[in-house]
């Protein structure tokens, strides 16, 4: 096995790299922190006028699987505003695969530009993990179809121009076989977007549909198979697309922290035993996470679909996250408690901040137990329990 | 993996199932070594393949670590790790000895600090004809008879203390010494690639078992307490596979490598393979141990080959290091600039 990046990898990497010093500011950290929304459209423009966004879509050109996981995961380490933009690649990726020319034009080429973003329209109040069951309905009437219902987590959605939008058009069916995907515009008239505060300061969404109406080309593949086209979603979206590195950025703020901060018996925290076992520890997850994206990113680029693969390294990766954050909050004391701004907070408030925010990553995009129901039953052939 | 490596990993995978797997563990106890299986594992040419071409042999760290990987998931009670790892150490110092080569002798490492002569705890101490050891900046060959006689001990390894005061330095200085510890880096990736084999085989053996075993009316692996207690160490098993591959393709390059911390990008060898020490070790802890819970009370019995694997890791997880004293070195080679 080769771990050398091949030369154009090694080559996007260090352009990606010089975009994110030259263009990723305090100010734009700040803002997404005090904003809750974890996006930055002129950001996203400036990224791809660089040219950089093309290699963000999943299956989009001549880009391969491995640029696009490097793309993220630079943004990731450096601490950028990325959750708009991995789902809204996402979704160019999902356009990609199954989209008609209407869709390439009208919102691919758009998504493209870093202008436009777009959120995910599955999960609802009744339905997350189930998500099968979903009841937000889709009715056709003429070459209109309107839809009814509600979504929860619809994150984004306020910076939004098109829902991926799950809806049900078929009872008479299994449930799997009964829903259709639609790319729906936000601006149509019956679209209410009710914000969702979080204890992380991410601001999700509540979206309400209420006759919506929409033309049947924002249809996305097939009536009734809109199924598969979450299963290409979610491949999409395990593993390679962010998320796999969370500790990264936090290990380096705890670094810095111990290195200058006193423990009781006045010694440095960076000298203390269990600090020292514990950075090397997380510096070994970081290594592991990075290694299996890395997989699920080469057996994406030679044609393959990642889905378990990407299912082993989403679980690993925000379990191992959740269990270092713990560590490190206990270790700091009182002051790993203090957030952003506070004086005396340890790793200036990032401990508190992580503590926060790892507990939605084993959640979103697929709880640990929808991922082991995957490796279990595609992985290791063990009957389906559900 | 290149045609070569599919050849080696074919070759050493039906060796291994064929002459070592638990049976050849029961019968060896309690000594913890099957000389018989070693005769047979000479004949290959195994124990010289670790030398260089022009000595003989010619597999590259990546090559040895596919064949330590599929000892391991036989439990092989033979000393290929040790003694493929001391043969290269010895060729660099210019004391290579053939019986080594056709495994006639077999060699090992004193992995830890010798203490007023003796050399506690080797994990090859009551087999091996050769030991090298590292004193202060001398490297010691001992040449003796082995005890034949084995510490009792959890993972049945042929564990002996050996006295050394009988054995002569034939290397010394800086140089000498980064030979050894080149040579304990080796060591660790392979052993790590031993415990991967054993995760591997823990993870089969148990998939296989739920499916058999029925309770309550339906085979124990449909319940999902289980299924989920085992999904979580198939990607365990993968992430050590490939950290201990990353380690083995970074010990065969000639450049030295980088530790970035901030970037997440680790390619020095020394850095790469205690990472792999401690993550294969814990790695199979988990799967022998939830594999072990998953059998029952048969697991526990001697009978069932779990045990076996569960004991076998947790030996050789700790035989060099305890695992914080591991993490301990492994925090001075990230932190190198900083106290410690």
């Amino acid at each position: 096995m080769d771990f050398e990046l091949s030369e154009k990898a090694i080559d996007f990497r260090s352009q990606v790299k010089k975009f994110i010093s030259k263009n990723l500011t305090t100010e734009i950290i700040s803002k997404m922190h005090e904003t809750g929304t974890f996006n930055d459209k002129s950001f996203n423009e400036s990224l791809a006028s660089e040219g950089l966004l093309a290699g963000a879509v999943p299956g989009y050109g001549d880009r391969d699987p491995v640029e696009l996981y490097l793309l993220f995961n630079e943004l990731e380490k450096a601490g950028a505003p990325y959750d708009g933009l991995a789902v809204t690649m996402l979704v160019a990726g999902v356009i990609n695969a199954v989209g008609t020319e209407f869709h390439h034009e009208e919102v691919l080429n758009k998504l493209l530009s870093g202008k436009h973003n777009c959120c995910l329209g599955y999960s609802e109040p009744d339905y997350g993990s189930d998500v099968a069951s979903i009841t937000t309905k889709a009715e056709k009437i003429g070459n209109k179809w309107i839809i009814n219902g509600q979504k929860m987590w619809t994150t984004m959605a306020h910076e939004s121009d098109w829902v991926l939008l799950l809806t049900r058009t078929n009872s008479e069916v299994p449930k799997h076989k009964g829903m259709t995907m639609f790319l729906v515009p936000m601006n149509t008239p019956g679209i209410e977007i009710q914000p969702v505060a979080t204890m992380a300061s991410e601001r999700t969404n509540a979206t309400f549909y209420d006759n919506v109406e929409v033309e049947d080309q924002w249809r996305l593949s097939e009536v009734d198979d809109g199924w598969s086209v979450m299963g290409i979603a979610l491949a999409l979206e395990r593993g390679v697309m962010g998320g796999t590195n969370p500790a990264v950025p936090l290990l380096k703020h705890v670094i810095n922290w111990a290195e200058t901060t006193s423990s009781k018996n006045k010694s440095l925290m960076i000298n203390n035993a269990l600090m020292r076992e514990r950075i090397a520890r997380t510096a070994i997850i970081n290594q592991v996470g990075q290694l299996l994206t890395l997989r699920a990113a080469w057996i994406a680029a030679t044609g393959g679909m990642p889905g378990v693969e990407g299912s082993m390294a989403k679980i690993y990766a925000s379990e191992e996250y959740q269990k270092v954050v713990g560590w490190f909050q206990q270790m700091a004391g009182a002051e790993g408690l203090l957030s952003f701004g506070a004086e005396d907070a340890a790793a200036s408030g990032w401990i508190d901040y992580d503590a926060r925010h790892a507990p939605v990553t084993t959640i979103y995009g697929g709880t640990s137990e929808i991922n082991r129901n995957n490796i279990a039953e595609r992985h290791l052939g063990l009957p389906r329990s559900r | 993996m290149s045609a070569d490596q599919e050849a080696i990993q074919d070759v050493f995978s039906s060796f291994f199932a064929a002459q070592t797997g638990p049976e050849s563990v029961r019968n060896s106890m309690p000594l913890g070594f099957d000389p018989k299986a070693w005769e047979r594992l000479s004949e290959t040419g195994a124990p010289g393949m670790g030398v260089s071409l022009p000595a003989g042999g010619g597999a590259s760290l990546s090559d040895l670590v596919i064949v330590a990987e599929e000892a391991g998931a036989q439990i092989a009670p033979l000393p290929i790790i040790d003694h493929v790892v001391a043969s290269r150490i010895l060729e660099k110092l210019n004391a290579l000895e053939s019986e080594i080569l056709t495994g006639n002798l077999i060699a090992g490492l004193v992995l830890r600090p010798v203490e007023n002569g003796i050399a506690k705890s080797v994990p090859t101490g009551s087999i091996a004809n050769r030991l090298i050891a590292l004193d202060e900046d001398k490297i010691l060959l001992l040449k003796d008879e082995p005890p034949n006689k084995s510490l009792p001990n959890h993972g049945d390894l042929p564990i002996a203390h050996r006295g050394i005061k009988n054995a002569t330095v034939i290397a010394e200085g800086v140089e000498a010494t980064s030979v050894f510890k080149r040579g304990l880096h080796e060591w660790k990736t392979l052993i790590s690639a031993f415990l991967v084999g054993i995760t591997r085989s823990s993870i089969e053996m148990t998939v296989s078992y739920v499916k058999d075993r029925h309770q309550f009316g339906k085979p124990i692996g449909s319940f999902q307490s289980i299924q989920h207690g085992l999904a979580d160490l198939p990607g365990l098993c993968d992430g050590a596979r490939l950290l201990v591959n990353k380690a083995a393709w970074s010990g065969d390059r000639e450049i030295t490598g980088e530790i970035n911390l901030t970037d997440n990008e680790i390619s020095d060898f020394a850095t790469l393979s205690s990472m792999s020490l401690i993550f294969a070790a814990e790695t199979s802890l988990q799967a022998t141990d939830r594999g072990l819970h998953y059998h029952g009370g048969y697991g526990f019995s001697e009978e069932y080959d779990i045990q076996l694997f569960y004991r076998k890791a947790r030996a050789w997880s700790q035989i060099i290091n305890s695992p914080s004293d591991e993490c301990l070195h492994l925090a001075d080679l990230l932190l190198e600039d900083k106290e410690g």
